[in-house]
């Protein structure tokens, strides 16, 4: 009877040990996403071809209000502009811009039609194109929604720019008022089809949260945490955009 | 004891308990899939394949609709049934009218609650459902259905076209089950379904989630014995398994996309999207066939039915509209639960079994409350669709 309670005791304890242990690891690396999350098969061999020949890259994000920070310094701590930050610093010889279109409060049909004058404006390599959101507040058919990004991710494809998709923010408070679902899967299902990759930021955020790494729930009006996540999603795209691209970047975090 | 004392007039055949069971079942499935971020809706049909608890509850309704409300028209008339399956569509349309007050309630906790730089975005969204003077008209007329709030509008649709469809079912079933899959498949052909607001359509289209209610019906009225020679079939059996580990395989491919390589390009541009809006026809025979093997291996007869252990789900099965709505509160407040104070697995297993257990305990004191109340009843009464435990 005693060898099992003190066998009880023991695994109990080998277990502890290694959940703190393991939460130790977690917590040590800042920005950390699993590869299953951040890593797919579906190449930008645009944006390699433009490294590699033309030294330059110039991306153009166009998405809602979650691609900006509200404020005066908003711009300069969202994640676009972190992101031509950490990839300016992984690829140092190339010039490396990125600007981003914002179109507040616009469901993805309304953002296709800008598309093409997007690009006839800027030539961009690549376009980040986060959309989502707002079509699954006012509803639109899935159905529907998966066809229009289709489409705008064709006529991308046609202008030569290489596309990734950029799916909704995740947000525990909201989660069960706005359905996201059917979008996410609409996102996920053009990716597969017409082989652009995704950065699955919603997926990413959650696991951020359920990490302890941020606190998404806490009502707060101080910008730290908005600011670290954008500077997290920065680098993280950057790890996308170069692991898709097959480009040869130095290791290493960026500066803040 | 009553029940057993006093023979009803005119049965067919006794109440069969699989249905209950089966629904009590896929209530509790539909609750912890409603909760976001359970670990424990793993274990919920959804992930093995393509039909989920929505199908199960659709058809089992359907069925007993038919038997419950088949026997009052063939007795009282076309329109005394129709007039009580109506007061039915009503009791629904008052229930969904309390959960969106709840709904309500929450989104206002929340706007008030939620400050973050992080999510300008999604507080203007809140902004936007914030407009009672438009969404509550749009809520009554059942055009604005917030998220997991589709079931129910789908089902008083489905009741409020009953009558006619129980009408023409008794006639001639043949007849009935073939008007039922032209207007399925005219809805495919036409795109048609009902508009929602602010923008879009129905989640669950009623022209072609009918399908599913008719053909319980169908069921329930002679097409089930008729089905029998072939669902005792041994090649019914074996297609049946082999289409639900073709499902199966493909789910895997979506939980892991590496595995993806293994769907050739052409089997994924026939099959998908898979389409739960307009009842996809793979999700069809995927609940046909998960219907036909658990009719096949689950006998009406089956002792466990009547065990103490199984006795839970089937009084949750029993009473499946107080039930459905206590699981979309449920999920409201166990997602509330682990956002406020803590949303890992123990507290998501834990809020998972207390749901169910309180949705158990719930139907428990709705089933001793009938009970007790139809015993001070005058008996002259035919037993109601409440009453006699056929509810729909």
């Amino acid at each position: 009877m005693k060898i099992w309670t003190a066998l009880g005791r023991a695994v109990l304890l080998a277990v502890i040990v290694c959940c703190t242990a393991e939460a130790n690891a977690q917590s040590a690396e800042v920005c950390a996403v699993p590869g299953y999350l951040l890593f797919g098969d579906s190449p930008l061999d645009r944006v390699n071809a433009a490294v590699t020949k033309e030294k330059t890259l110039k991306i153009l994000v166009l998405g809602g209000t979650s691609s900006v920070l509200p404020g005066p310094e908003g711009e300069r701590f969202s994640y676009p502009a972190r992101l031509q930050v950490a990839l300016a610093a992984r690829l140092p010889d190339v010039h490396v811009t990125v600007s981003t279109k914002l179109m507040q409060r616009k469901t993805a049909a309304e953002m296709t039609d800008t598309i093409e004058k997007q690009i006839v404006d800027e030539k961009p390599t690549l376009m980040l194109w986060q959309t989502g959101t707002y079509d699954a507040v006012r509803g639109t058919d899935p159905e529907d929604f998966r066809a229009t990004v289709a489409d705008g991710v064709e006529s991308l494809h046609t202008a030569g720019t290489d596309v990734v998709l950029v799916n909704m923010q995740y947000s525990p408070r909201t989660d069960s008022i706005v359905a996201l679902g059917a979008y996410a899967d609409g996102l996920r299902w053009v990716a597969r089809e017409l082989e652009v990759p995704v950065f699955d930021r919603h997926a990413i955020m959650r696991h951020w949260y359920e990490a302890g790494q941020f606190d998404l729930y806490a009502p707060t009006k101080d910008m730290k945490v908005a600011r670290d996540v954008h500077d997290c999603l920065g680098r993280a795209l950057s790890d996308l955009i170069i692991d898709a691209a097959h480009l040869e970047a130095r290791e290493g975090n960026a500066p803040k | 004891m009553e029940a057993v004392v006093k023979p009803p007039v005119v049965t067919s055949t006794e109440r069969d308990l699989r249905l209950d069971l089966f629904r009590g079942l896929a209530l509790w499935l539909i609750f912890l899939d409603h909760v976001p971020n359970n670990i424990v809706s793993w274990l919920t049909i959804r992930n093995y394949g393509f039909s989920d608890a929505t199908e199960i509850f659709i058809f089992i309704s359907g069925y007993t609709a038919a038997f419950v409300y088949g026997r009052a028209m063939i007795q009282r008339g076309f329109i005394v049934s129709g007039a009580r399956i109506l007061k039915r569509a009503w009791q629904i349309y008052v229930a969904h009218v309390f959960l969106f007050a709840i709904y309500i309630a929450e989104i206002a906790y929340v706007a008030a609650s939620f400050d973050n730089p992080l999510y300008v975005e999604e507080m203007n969204a809140l902004k936007f459902l914030q407009t009672p003077d438009v969404t509550i008209i749009e809520a009554l007329l059942l055009k604005f259905k917030p998220a997991n709030m589709d079931v129910l509008p789908l089902y008083i649709v489905l009741l409020g076209m009953f009558p006619v469809a129980l009408w023409l079912l008794i006639r001639n079933a043949a007849l009935a089950l073939a008007v039922s899959v032209v207007l399925y498949a005219l809805t495919w052909e036409y795109g048609w379904n009902i508009p929602s607001y602010p923008s879009g359509h129905w989640v669950f289209n009623p022209f072609a989630w009918q399908l599913l209610f008719v053909f319980g019906a169908w069921c329930a009225l002679g097409g089930a014995a008729r089905l029998a020679p072939a669902l005792r079939s041994p090649v019914t059996v074996w297609l049946a398994i082999a289409y639900l580990v073709f499902a199966f395989g493909v789910t895997l491919t979506w939980h892991l996309p590496r595995l993806g390589f293994l769907i050739p390009r052409w089997l994924g541009e026939w099959m998908y999207p898979i389409d739960k809006t307009n009842l996809d026809v793979l999700r069809f025979a995927h609940f046909l066939a998960l219907a036909a093997l658990t009719v096949r291996f689950v006998p009406r007869d089956w002792p466990m039915l009547q065990s103490r252990w199984l006795r839970p789900a089937v009084i949750c099965g029993q009473h499946s509209l107080e039930i459905f709505c206590l699981g979309v509160f449920l999920a409201f407040a166990a997602h509330f639960v682990m956002n406020e104070l803590f949303g890992g697995l123990h507290m998501q297993v834990l809020l998972s079994i207390a749901g169910i257990l309180i949705m158990i305990a719930a139907a428990t004191l709705i089933s001793w409350y009938k009970r007790m109340e139809s015993r001070g009843a005058p008996p002259k009464r035919p037993p109601d669709a409440d009453l006699a435990g056929g509810e729909v």
